[in-house]
């Protein structure tokens, strides 16, 4: 009897050295990929405000950023280049944790803003109020993120069915959802005569075109309110993944920490909608990348949100330049997106999930 | 002793009902539209149609979009039909499993790489374009354990279409003239039909219908499982093949001609079925008749809506047919989903 508690006593012994050592590699390994993430965030940010038709020298770019006045720059940088920038990064920031937060409360990597329609019934908030309230942006955002809430309401009351609530049951009643939300997108550009198809891209879609300079403060805020919000309960969303009943025995509220992420959740996703339409797949692909860069077992909010960031700036980047033709963001990230949606439905499929 | 009934219960009363929509389709079809016409003009005008005033002449465009809407609805009615039995899962339709979208990828692809422009042409594209896509889609969607659940399938249709409609755009937008085609093809629905491009329907719904109706009784003991359907003497796997490529054929010709229309079928399937219980010899031309009339209400609903403009009939099935699909989804047992 002594003799198996002094065992169990040298090795927990060991097993806390372990422990540390494990939480020190994986804090460098956080600390590394998302410093790179960052990075690399920043560089295409770079890269966007400097190319274009003509390409400005560095010291202009800082000139005008600044706030000096050059000829044709200012205008090329300050009104073009910068907004969509600006919607790029924050876009993708919170699309990538939106769909981040969704995958890993739902332990189900299709579940996500994207895959189940909230963003496009968010779409079609924003395009009713644009074209047929004609009203302004302040509306739309808020209007938006009140029709993303009731969206993810509605699927979820519809999910819950007679029996219990089941991943399967919310995704096919979102795609019921997304469909309906489609056409009716589909109709309000009809009637808005607006029916030309850069709009009809951007609301089925997604893209940074035109995106105006007066449009992005409520994002920004909403971004820097919500995100460090998100991150304090980094913790709880970790246990959360162990399921309901381990997070309840580790001392989570699950009820009050799920509402309140969800909630955030969809807001960052909503406000991101309403100014650049839903970008196909970003919500989707983001977390799954942070995870793999990252590994298991850290908060992968931060990284999701920029690898999310990457993939905006990155996809509008090569919509941009990569072609003759110029491709909005959502096209090449729908084309990214859907293959590796088909990927994950053969493993899913293998491993015998559905 | 009661007879054994061989005829679902009330089949002569839904029968009575459904036609008497139908009529009442074809004739609110022919009356609505950019200006609308009273029945006694109606009349007037069916009465001397191949005269030069403004009514026939409006009449006769009407009669072809009408028709063209009867022949699509019915192809699309009997392909949902094929596509659930033979797949035996009840979310099964084209448009839910993409094959709709494949076929208009091959069309847009043809439009840009090959420079076609007629339907003749289309048509095979499609045809093609529909049956890659179903095959593809079905091999997805039955790996793995448990072979092809609904959610799997619906879940790898959905995919392919994200996949395949960024694909269409993405050979679309550098190429303006493939643009306007394009739309002109998936926005013109039922309205841009011709005699030219409804002659081509028809034999393929021809075909399509009568191979339907010639499975019906083999995908009836299909539908009791595959051993207890080879037990009733059914060449299960040859029955499969010609029903799928039955109904593949019948939405890829409807898609060539009208473009893609989504959830006429599975919206008239489900609501034949349960009116008149799964009978499929019952169930096969009655969903070919409700999905004539859903398509032609649908494109009154759209000219109504949109007018003076029209809305798009695919916009309008969609609207009404999503919550079928939801309410299935909720009725559904977790397990089976």
């Amino acid at each position: 009897m002594i003799m198996k508690i002094t065992l169990s006593h040298t090795i927990t012994a060991e097993t806390v050295e372990w422990i540390r050592a494990g939480r020190i590699s994986r804090r460098r390994r956080w600390l590394l990929v998302t410093g790179i993430l960052a990075f690399l965030a920043f560089a295409l940010c770079a890269a966007m405000l400097l190319l274009g038709n003509t390409i400005y020298p560095v010291r202009d770019v800082l000139a005008v950023l600044a706030g000096e006045e050059i000829k044709g720059a200012s205008f090329a940088i300050g009104t073009i280049r910068l907004p969509r920038m600006l919607a790029g990064l924050f876009a993708g920031f919170a699309f990538g944790i939106s769909g981040y937060i969704f995958q890993t409360m739902m332990r189900n990597p299709l579940a996500n803003p994207n895959v189940i329609g909230i963003t496009s019934g968010s779409s079609a908030a924003a395009v009713f109020c644009i074209i047929i309230l004609e009203s302004s942006r302040t509306v739309t955002s808020i209007a938006s993120v009140i029709a993303g809430l009731v969206t993810s309401l509605l699927i979820y009351v519809l999910s819950r069915g007679k029996a219990s609530f089941s991943i399967g049951r919310m995704i096919l009643v979102g795609i019921g959802i997304q469909a309906m939300c489609n056409s009716m997108i589909t109709y309000l550009m009809l009637v808005g005569e607006e029916h030309n198809l850069p709009a009809a891209v951007r609301w089925l879609t997604g893209s940074l075109n035109g995106v105006r300079m007066d449009e992005l403060p409520s994002l920004i805020v909403t971004c820097l309110i919500l995100v460090p919000l998100i991150c304090m309960f980094n913790r709880p969303l970790m246990m959360l993944e162990l399921g309901e009943q381990t997070a309840t025995s580790l001392g989570v509220k699950t009820d009050p920490v799920r509402v309140l992420l969800i909630i955030s959740a969809v807001i960052l996703a909503a406000i991101a909608t309403a100014i650049t339409g839903p970008i196909a797949s970003v919500a989707f692909l983001a977390g799954p990348i942070a995870v793999r860069l990252v590994g298991i077992g850290a908060a992968n909010s931060i990284p999701a949100g920029l690898v999310g960031a990457v993939l905006v700036l990155a996809g509008d980047l090569i919509g941009q330049f990569a072609f003759t033709a110029k491709f909005p963001v959502g096209i090449i990230t729908g084309i990214i997106g859907a293959p590796y949606l088909l990927f994950l439905l053969v493993k899913l499929n293998r491993r015998g999930d559905f | 002793m009661e007879r054994r009934r061989f005829v679902p219960k009330h089949f002569t009363l839904i029968l009575t009902v459904s036609i008497v929509l139908f009529i009442a389709c074809v004739l609110a079809s022919l009356a609505f539209g950019a200006r609308w016409l009273s029945l006694s003009e109606l009349a007037e005008g069916l009465k001397s149609l191949h005269s030069d005033t403004v009514t026939a002449n409006i009449l006769e465009k009407r009669w072809l979009r009408t028709i063209f809407g009867l022949c699509c609805g019915a192809a699309l009615g009997i392909a949902g039909v094929l596509m659930q039995s033979v797949t035996r899962n009840p979310l099964a339709d084209p448009s839910i499993l993409g094959v709709n979208t494949g076929a208009a990828l091959f069309v847009v692809c043809g439009m840009a790489f090959l420079r076609i422009s007629t339907p003749q042409e289309y048509i095979w594209l499609a045809l093609s374009g529909a049956m890659f896509t179903a095959a593809f889609v079905f091999g997805i969607g039955s790996m793995g354990r448990g072979g092809a659940t609904p959610l799997k399938l619906v879940l790898a249709g959905a995919a392919t279409t994200a996949a395949l409609s960024s694909l269409i755009t993405a050979v679309m937008i550098p190429r303006t003239f493939v643009m306007n085609q394009f739309r002109f093809w998936q926005v013109g629905s039922v309205g841009a039909g011709t005699w030219d491009s409804l002659l081509l329907l028809l034999p393929f719904l021809a075909v399509g219908a009568l191979a339907a109706i010639f499975c019906a009784p083999g995908l009836n003991a299909l539908a009791l499982g595959d051993e207890a359907a080879r037990g009733l003497g059914v060449r299960t796997g040859w029955l499969r093949l010609i029903a799928a490529f039955a109904g593949v054929v019948l939405c890829g010709a409807s898609t060539a001609v009208a473009g893609p229309i989504s959830f006429v079928g599975l919206l008239a399937t489900h609501v034949i079925r349960l009116l008149l219980g799964p009978d499929l010899r019952f169930l096969i031309p009655m969903s070919a008749l409700s999905g004539a009339v859903i398509l032609t209400g649908s494109d009154v609903i759209g000219r109504i809506i949109g007018s003076p403009g029209e809305l798009e009939v695919g916009v309008v099935t969609a609207f009404v047919g999503a919550p079928i699909l939801i309410l299935l989804a909720m009725k559904a047992k977790v397990r089976s989903i």
